[in-house]
């Protein structure tokens, strides 16, 4: 795979809930998880969908708002998709990030391709020495119910935090709070456990479930699995917040 | 003397020179706001008075009262007050709240049908009067127009222009009347009517002695106003309260005068802030007292009212009067000209609630004091009632004692006026050179022939140069017409107050404007990258088009089509200076439509880019309604490429965001928002009109305005009270891009 080239769905050039201060959002194209409540199923597609970035057009781009991330303490976040899946890449971007400009990095994953075998877990090793920050997605603590919900179990996810808590690589921990789904007490509570082995999480933010991803199954032709579900009311928040211990 | 006792001396005491003032007396805050007081309960009555009223108002089809008989001169109506117990800074513009004058000298015609659009008769007496015995400035520029200039102001391709109503954008520094009195500024005008004595009577000697004389004459009448409240202003101010009144006094003559488009206000919060300092050092005023006079004055400035046709109320839309008040921005030693009374204009957004009036404007530098910054970001996330506009840029070229007239014309205040030109519309000039000159809707041969484009697909280089051919037409016509304008409102509508607060060596500027930026640079990048193809209907003139593939579209940060932005607004202004002025009046440019957008949108057949005949422009500078995909930020990187140095009279931008997507909380928020201001600004931004609210209130708000009687939106260049829209503005405001990817 040429590392230089990147299969990017979108941009984004005011990301400002995806880490800190003003963000250049790349969303990749591709993503293993299948999950219920995704609003960006456009993303999904390994192989097709998307189009093809180089490093040079990404860097050059984004020479344009550094202004705002220099005054917001922003920087660079890669989202999708699963940015993860093309990690030679994010290593080639990153790399050139840092020795163009020095701004602030973050990847935004849910860590579903985490292994710790071959090339991949090679490459992720170099890549976190210029990642500032990971916005990890811990969806569900309950293996089984994780499986329902994205189509791929968690173990490896959870490897994947504990490897970056060994690494000292910082993360913000986010959570969807989807009434049904991922709001049940006792999971929550297991999830506030696992986040507790960590010792590198900054921040752990609950992101209520909302509905504007819906219009996209109906473009691509999807069924939607949530239909009746609606978005938490503010007291699920707050108690789900409390239990986690969210900002 | 005891006006001006504890003021550093200067030679401002012997000759006018408030910015000397100024600098020698303020003192710089760089605190937060935790030192602001609540409202008092004689500020929280008057609002209650005056929301009421505006109720009213709006009940009764937006105009609660007019003089119909009583022509609006700086001495025509006694006192009137709101509330005389209670009010602390007095003076209206008739004799009762939100009755609306009777101004008939920029053309009777339209004082007439402002009456009877709301169900008044013009008293028979005054239309003979200004029918039969004294000409107006809308029959004089009727008079001289060439057959030319009537064709394009009625196709459309020429609009706005103030040739039937007042001019306005003209600043009288009012603060004047309150540092040195009347008597003081009489003298100085009669030493300045001395140096034309000794002089060959040329034209331009006898005008000037004659305005001069007409100067001293209507700051006499200022006086006279001002007694008939039982204040003698012919000395200085000597406290606080004074300051404000004799200031406010000043602005009140002059919108008893005038009927302009726009009529700000200046710059006057740091030099009232010296007063009030002095009091409060004195003993004789508390942080409460002086929230109380700020409130009060800011109410006057939110009752100011005009009578207006509906014609001007579908361009310039929601009852607008651009009390434009020009906050902060640095001074040439470095000091920030923030003070606390900066602070308290702001804070009325909060005492009184949000209001589009007076236009709070920010003059932004990314030095500005960081806990002032935080202020202002947080009143914009709370009411979007502020514009801020880039005083880094602006302050090479206005200096540190400017301040901005209407939306965006910065001018140095008392030495600097402009004569409005309103707008060339760039999108109907472009389809004029597609078409050989004839107008797409009315089908009349409006340019000068030449011969049309007839290829299948539109050539870009041939479009160019019958594209280019056309923009010199149209701004020697332009420029000839807004002479002829300017000319008539000198003579028969001439601004006597406003000029008498202004040196005599004053710089003037012709401040043309373009409408349509947007929609041309999208049209010539989608003929030059992708296939456009016109249709043409039977008798050969293109009255849609084709589009075959993508094009790259302004307000992605994609230079490919921003250049083609730049280079109109370079392009059109080099032909505006190549013509002769009025008053040999240096030539600019501004990128700004207010709420015209819609009206010209009206006036404009399909256009290459995809828009569809009827379809609003793009306000001001913005990007194409839902074509700027990459986000905010890449949106605001292509409007600030367009060079100010060419649009020296303002580029408009109007910004939306939903809360939640500038932060996850009230602190991110605000930071966010300060770094938007802050990047914007320093890669040479101008101007940014500041939203954050959710769609869904605008919808709600349409459904039930009597729940929303503040809710205030910013549009190109100024703020309006959202309810007072028409629903087809309303919806062109809805429609617009809102950011808000979270």
């Amino acid at each position: 795979m040429d590392a230089s080239q990147g299969r990017i769905h979108s941009i984004e050039t005011s990301g400002m809930v995806d880490g800190p201060g003003i963000r250049y959002v790349v969303f990749m194209q591709g993503c293993l998880l299948r999950c219920q409540y995704c609003h960006n199923p456009d993303t999904w597609t390994i192989g097709k969908g998307g189009h093809n970035m180089t490093v040079d057009e990404l860097v050059r781009d984004i020479q344009a708002y550094l202004p705002f991330m220099k005054y917001s303490g922003g920087g660079v976040t890669v989202s999708g998709g699963e940015p993860l899946l093309q990690a030679d890449f994010l290593l080639a971007f990153f790399q050139a990030l840092k020795r163009e400009y020095g701004i602030h990095t973050a990847i935004d994953s849910s860590g579903g391709c985490f292994t710790t075998h071959g090339h991949f877990f090679e490459t992720l090793k170099q890549l976190i020495r210029y990642t500032d920050l990971v916005l990890l997605d811990l969806k569900q603590i309950d293996p089984k119910k994780h499986l329902a919900l994205t189509g791929k179990p968690n173990d490896h996810i959870l490897e994947f935090a504990r490897f970056l808590s060994d690494n000292r690589v910082p993360v913000w921990v986010r959570h969807v709070l989807v009434p049904g789904v991922s709001d049940d007490e006792t999971d929550l509570k297991g999830l506030a456990a696992f986040i507790r082995t960590l010792n590198n999480v900054q921040r752990i933010e609950v992101l209520p479930y909302h509905e504007m991803g819906k219009y996209k199954y109906e473009q691509l032709g999807i069924d939607y699995p949530l239909l009746d579900t609606k978005p938490p009311d503010d007291i699920t928040v707050q108690r789900a917040k409390e239990i986690l211990g969210a900002h | 003397m005891i006006a001006w006792e504890g003021f550093k001396s200067g030679s401002w005491r012997e000759e006018v020179d408030i910015r000397q003032f100024i600098q020698l007396n303020y003192e710089p805050y760089d605190g937060d706001d935790g030192f602001l007081a609540q409202p008092t309960a004689s500020s929280r009555q008057l609002w209650e008075q005056f929301m009421s009223l505006a109720k009213q108002e709006r009940e009764r089809g937006g105009v609660l009262g007019m003089d119909t008989k009583v022509v609006s001169t700086i001495t025509s109506h006694g006192p009137g007050y709101l509330n005389k117990e209670l009010e602390r800074i007095v003076g209206m513009q008739t004799d009762e709240p939100f009755k609306r004058a009777l101004q008939p000298f920029g053309g009777i015609r339209m004082a007439k049908s402002a009456c009877e659009a709301y169900g008044y008769k013009l008293d028979e007496e005054i239309e003979r009067v200004f029918s039969t015995y004294r000409k107006t400035h809308n029959q004089g520029v009727f008079d001289a127009y060439t057959p030319a200039m009537s064709l394009a102001r009625k196709a459309g391709i020429i609009t706005g222009l103030p040739d039937a109503y007042g001019r306005g954008r003209i600043i009288g520094d009012y603060r004047r009347v309150a540092l040195y009195g009347i008597d003081f500024l009489k003298k100085s005008k009669q030493e300045e009517l001395s140096l034309y004595n000794e002089r060959p009577m040329t034209d331009e000697v006898i005008r000037a002695r004659e305005e001069i004389a007409e100067q001293i004459r209507a700051l006499q009448e200022l006086q006279e106003m001002a007694e008939g409240y039982g204040f003698d202003i012919s000395k200085p101010a000597n406290t606080a309260q004074e300051a404000f009144q004799w200031l406010y006094f000043g602005y009140l003559a002059a919108i008893k005068e005038q009927n302009g488009a726009a009529m700000s206000l200046g710059r006057t919060s740091t030099f009232l802030d010296i007063y009030v300092e002095r009091d409060l050092k004195r003993g004789t005023l508390s942080e409460q007292d002086a929230q109380e006079l700020v409130d009060h004055f800011v109410m006057k400035l939110r009752m100011v009212k005009f009578a207006r046709t509906p014609e001007y109320n579908q361009l310039f839309s929601g009852d607008p009067t651009w009390v434009t008040e020009s906050l902060a921005g640095m001074g040439l030693d470095g000091r920030a000209l923030v003070t606390k009374t900066t602070f308290r204009f702001l804070h009325t957004l909060e005492t009184l609630g949000p209001s589009p009036e007076p236009n709070l404007t920010v003059l932004w530098s990314t030095r500005l004091p960081e806990a002032f910054k935080m202020y202002c970001a947080r009143m914009t996330i709370k009411t979007s009632s502020i514009q801020y506009e880039n005083d880094d840029l602006m302050r090479t070229y206005f200096g540190d004692d400017y301040g901005i007239a209407c939306c965006v014309s910065a001018m140095r205040i008392g030495k600097q006026m402009q004569f409005f030109g309103a707008r060339a519309n760039l999108a109907k000039a472009l389809l004029y050179a597609i078409n050989g000159g004839v107008d797409e809707l009315l089908k009349v041969q409006v340019a000068p022939p030449f011969s049309p484009l007839l290829s299948d697909t539109l050539d870009y280089d041939e479009v160019m140069t019958a594209f280019d051919h056309i923009m010199e037409w149209l701004a020697e016509l332009y420029i000839n017409t807004l002479n002829v304008i300017h000319f008539m409102h000198d003579r028969y509508c001439y601004e006597r107050i406003e000029m008498a607060l202004h040196d005599q060596d004053t710089m003037r500027t012709m401040a043309t404007g373009i409408a349509g930026l947007s929609v041309v640079a999208d049209s010539l990048s989608a003929i030059k990258y992708a296939r456009v193809k016109p249709i043409r209907d039977e008798k050969g003139v293109a009255v849609d088009f084709l589009i075959e593939g993508e094009y790259p579209s302004y307000g992605n940060n994609d230079d490919r089509a921003d250049e083609i932005a730049v280079d109109l607004v370079k392009r059109f202004m080099k032909k505006l200076k190549k013509h002769s002025t009025y008053r040999n009046s240096r030539t600019t440019m501004s990128v700004l439509t207010i709420t015209s957008n819609v009206v010209y949108g009206k006036l404009t057949g399909n256009t290459p880019d995809g828009r569809k005949q009827g379809e609003p422009f793009a306000p001001g500078a913005n990007p194409m309604h839902g074509r700027d995909t990459k986000g905010a930020i890449a949106s605001l990187a292509s409007v600030a490429k367009l060079p100010y140095e060419y649009a020296l009279d303002g580029i408009s931008n109007t910004f939306s965001i939903v809360p939640g997507a500038l932060g996850k909380n009230d602190g991110e928020r605000e930071r966010n928002l300060t770094a938007i201001l802050d990047g914007y600004m320093s890669k040479d931004g101008h101007h940014l009109n500041i939203n954050v609210f959710d769609k869904q209130m605008l919808l709600d708000a349409m459904e039930h305005p009597e729940q929303y009687p503040q809710l205030t939106v910013r549009v190109s260049g100024y703020a309006v009270n959202f309810i007072k829209l028409t629903k087809e503005q309303q919806l062109d405001v809805i429609n617009r891009t809102f950011h808000g990817k979270i």
